[in-house]
C-alpha cells in the first residue's frame, strides 16, 4: 500500500458569547480589580458567580464583593505549560477559595518550584496590566501572606460600561489522514485520473471512494478508473459570492453541479464552466479542466457530445 | 421496598472492538469502525436490516473532522434509511439511549457503537473545549492538570499517595496482559511527572480506537447469545461543572446513579471502572464501595487502553463479555464524561444461573 497522505489542519474559530446578568457583573468587576461572588439560597457566596444555584436552580442575583487574596485548597504542578494557559513559565494549577467565598477558583499561581507550593497557603490575585472584562484579566495568583479577611461587601454590581459578552477564540492543530481510500483517491488525482472503488456486494462504483459502501456497510476495495468525462445529474446557480475560501476569485453567477463520471454509481460535486451559466442543464455532457499543476479539477467544461439520455443518469439524481 | 427491575429484560448480545492503537493513520474513521460493525453482526449472525435500533458516540473535535459520525454510517449500511440516532459524547450514553428504546417496546435489538480516533490532534487540548467557556476554557487547563488537581486534593485527604497511585497503573497493565486488543500491556515504570502529582504512569495512554455492542430483548437476546448480559439497572448522573463548587475527593453522581442502577443490591464480582487516570480508580472504589474481593478492571481498563468516546462503551462491553465467558455472575460497568469524573454512568450486568 502506498505511503498514506497526511497534512496540518488548522481549526480556529472565535466564539462570541453573550453574558447574563451575574456574568457580567464578574467580569466588569475584574476589569475595574473588583472581584464579585453571588450568594445562594442557603448563604453561599460562589465564586466564580453563576447565574442559577447549582443545587436549587433557583436565580440568584445577590452579589458581594469578596477578597482579592485567598487560600489554595489543591493544586497541581505544571512544569511544561501549553498554549493559551495564563503563564508560559512554569506554574501550579491551584483552585483558590478567595476571602469570604465559600467555593474555589481555577487558575495559575506563579511561583519557582513544586517545593513553594501547598495546600492552605496564601495567596492573591496578580491584576493583568490591560484588563478588558474576561477570566484572564486576573493575570494569576502570586504568593502572600496574610490573615484571612472574611469580610464580605454588599456590590451592586453596576458598572460603566458593563462588559455584555466575550469574544473567546479557540484554535486546534491536527495533523490529517484521510484513510486508505481517500488516499488512493487523491493521489491519482494528481496524475488527473479519476479513481473510485466498487462495492464487492452490490457492484457499485463509489467516486470519490470512502472505503465502505453506505447501502451495504462493506469495505470497497476494487479499484476502478472512471470518466474522465461524466454528465451533470443535477446543478444549482451560485449568485453569492463565497468568503474566506479559494472560491472568493470566482465570479458569480456561476454553476455548481452534481457529475456522474461515466462508470460511477454516484455524482460527484464540481462547478461548470466555458458555457453560459443559463445554458448549464441536466444531461449535459462534460469533462475535466486542469490547472498547471493542480491536484484536482479546476472545473468541467461541455464537451461538445450530444446530452446524456435521462435514463442513463435517472438513478444518480 | 425493593426497587422494581426495568420494564424489559435487555442484554448485551455481543461485544467487539479494534485493536487499540497510538495512531491510525492508515484508516479513515469508517474504515476503522467498520471490521468492528462486523464483528458483531457476525457473533449474532445479525445482518444490518435486521438491527432496530442504531446509536453511536463520538467526538468530531477529537480528529477535527466535521460531521465524522454521517461518514461512520457508510460502515453500517444506513440505506435503505435506518432508526438512527448519534450522541456526542462516549458510546455508553449511546448504549444508553439505545436501552430506554428498547424498554419502550418499539425495537427488540439496537446496535451500538463508538469509536475515538486522537491521534490527529493533542488530545489533551481539544478537551479543554468541553469546559465552561466563560470562567475556564480561556485558560486552556488540559485534561491531565485537571486530573493532577483531584490527585493532589485525594493525596491532601490522605485517601492516597503516589505509591499506591502507582500501584493502580501497575495492577490495571499487567491485567491488560490478558487482552490482547490493549495498547499498554504489561507493567512499565511510572516515568516523569505529566503534571505533577501524576506521572506518565498515571495517565492514559493516547488511543486510537472503536467499539460495538448489540442489544436485544427478551428471547431475541437468548436466541443470539449462550448467556446474555441482561441488564439489571442503569443510570446515569451529572454534578456541576464548577471544578470549585464540588468535593474532588468523592463522587455523589457515581454513589447515587450505582444506587438507581440496583448495584448496591447484591455484591458483584467484577468491576469495570472507566478511570483514565490512576487517582480516578481511588474515587470510585471510594463512591461504589468496593472490596479487593472485586475483579477491577480485569480488561486494564482505560489505563491500557483509551479510546476517547469508546472507552467508556468498552467497559460495559468487557463486563458484558465476562458474562458471556461465564468469567463473572453480576458486574458492574462504569463510564464517565466531563472532568474529574463530572458525569458517571452505572450498569448491573447478570449471568444466569448456570445449570
Amino acid at each position: 500500500m502506498p505511503e498514506v497522505l497526511k497534512a496540518p489542519l488548522i481549526v480556529e474559530f472565535p466564539f462570541t458569547r453573550s453574558l447574563g446578568p451575574v456574568q457580567s457583573a464578574f467580569l466588569t468587576g475584574l476589569r475595574e480589580r473588583t472581584v464579585l461572588g453571588v450568594k445562594t439560597g442557603d448563604g453561599k457566596v460562589l465564586v466564580p458567580p453563576v447565574e442559577y444555584d447549582p443545587v436549587t436552580a433557583e436565580e440568584i442575583r445577590d452579589l458581594v464583593e469578596v477578597g482579592a487574596t485567598g487560600t489554595v485548597t489543591t493544586w497541581a504542578w505544571n512544569h511544561e505549560p501549553r498554549p493559551g494557559q495564563p503563564l508560559d513559565t512554569p506554574f501550579a494549577w491551584v483552585l483558590v477559595t478567595l476571602d469570604g467565598a465559600d467555593t474555589a477558583l481555577l487558575h495559575a499561581l506563579d511561583v519557582d518550584g513544586p517545593e513553594a507550593v501547598h495546600t492552605g497557603m496564601r495567596v492573591r490575585i496578580r491584576w493583568a496590566a490591560e484588563r478588558v472584562g474576561a477570566i484572564t484579566d486576573i493575570a494569576c495568583f502570586e504568593p502572600h501572606e496574610s490573615a484571612e479577611e472574611a469580610q464580605l461587601k454588599p456590590y451592586d454590581g453596576e458598572f460603566e460600561d458593563a462588559v455584555t459578552g466575550i469574544v473567546a477564540p479557540a484554535r486546534l492543530d491536527y495533523t490529517y489522514a484521510p484513510g486508505r481510500a481517500q488516499t488512493g483517491y487523491i493521489n491519482a488525482l494528481a496524475e488527473q485520473r479519476a479513481v473510485g472503488e466498487r462495492c464487492p456486494s452490490c457492484r457499485k462504483v463509489y467516486v470519490p471512494p470512502r472505503g465502505a459502501c453506505p447501502t451495504c456497510g462493506v469495505a470497497t476495495d476494487e479499484q476502478v478508473e472512471v470518466g474522465p468525462a461524466g454528465t451533470v445529474t443535477t446543478y444549482c446557480i451560485v449568485n453569492i459570492k463565497a468568503k474566506n475560501t479559494e472560491n472568493a476569485a470566482i465570479e458569480v453567477p456561476y454553476v455548481y453541479a452534481h457529475i456522474a463520471l461515466d462508470g460511477a454509481d454516484l455524482a460527484l460535486h464540481g462547478r461548470i464552466a466555458g458555457i453560459p451559466y443559463d445554458q448549464v442543464r441536466m444531461g449535459l455532457r462534460v469533462e475535466p479542466v486542469w490547472r498547471e499543476g493542480g491536484r484536482y479539477p479546476d472545473h468541467y467544461r461541455p464537451t461538445g457530445e450530444p446530452d446524456a439520455d435521462y435514463e442513463t443518469y435517472k438513478e444518480m439524481v | 421496598m425493593a426497587a422494581a427491575g426495568p420494564l424489559r429484560d435487555v442484554a448485551i448480545v455481543a461485544f467487539g472492538q479494534s485493536d487499540h492503537v497510538r495512531t491510525s493513520d492508515e484508516h479513515s474513521e469508517v474504515e476503522m469502525l467498520m471490521p468492528v460493525l462486523h464483528q458483531v453482526l457476525k457473533q449474532t449472525g445479525l445482518k444490518t436490516s435486521d438491527i432496530g435500533f442504531t446509536c453511536s458516540g463520538s467526538s468530531d473535535y477529537l480528529a477535527g473532522r466535521a460531521f465524522s459520525f454521517t461518514m461512520a454510517l457508510d460502515g453500517v449500511g444506513a440505506w435503505p434509511p435506518i432508526s438512527e440516532s448519534h450522541v456526542e459524547m462516549d458510546g455508553a450514553w449511546a448504549l444508553y439511549e439505545a436501552w430506554v428504546k428498547i424498554l419502550t417496546g418499539e425495537v427488540d435489538t439496537a446496535l451500538v457503537y463508538a469509536y475515538g480516533k486522537s491521534s490527529p490532534g493533542s488530545v489533551r487540548d481539544v478537551l479543554t473545549r468541553q469546559l465552561d467557556p466563560y470562567y475556564v476554557a480561556p485558560l486552556w487547563p488540559d485534561s491531565v492538570a485537571l486530573a493532577a488537581l483531584q490527585a493532589q486534593a485525594l493525596i491532601d485527604a490522605g485517601e492516597t499517595d503516589e505509591a499506591a497511585l502507582a500501584g493502580v497503573a501497575a495492577r490495571s497493565r499487567e491485567s491488560a496482559l490478558a487482552n490482547a486488543r490493549a495498547q499498554v500491556r504489561g507493567s512499565r515504570a511510572q516515568g516523569d511527572y505529566l503534571v505533577r502529582p501524576l506521572r506518565t504512569g498515571d495517565a492514559p495512554p493516547v488511543s486510537d480506537g472503536a467499539a460495538a455492542v448489540i442489544l436485544a430483548a427478551g428471547d431475541r437476546a437468548r436466541e443470539l447469545c449462550e448467556r446474555p448480559a441482561w441488564i439489571r439497572g442503569m443510570d446515569h448522573r451529572i454534578e456541576a461543572h464548577s471544578l470549585g463548587v464540588r468535593d474532588l475527593t468523592d463522587s455523589p453522581s457515581t454513589r447515587l446513579a450505582a444506587e438507581k442502577a440496583g448495584a448496591f443490591q447484591r455484591p458483584v464480582d467484577t468491576a469495570e471502572l472507566h478511570a483514565p487516570f490512576t487517582s480516578q480508580e481511588v474515587v470510585l472504589r471510594k463512591a461504589l464501595g468496593l472490596g479487593d474481593e472485586v475483579a477491577v478492571n480485569p480488561s486494564g481498563g482505560a489505563l491500557a487502553a483509551n479510546p476517547v468516546m469508546a472507552a467508556g462503551l468498552v467497559r460495559l462491553g468487557e463486563a458484558a463479555a465476562r458474562i458471556h465467558r461465564g468469567d463473572s455472575d453480576r458486574a458492574l460497568a462504569h463510564a464517565t464524561s466531563g472532568p474529574c469524573l463530572q458525569q458517571n454512568l452505572v450498569a448491573v450486568l447478570e449471568g444466569e444461573a448456570r445449570g
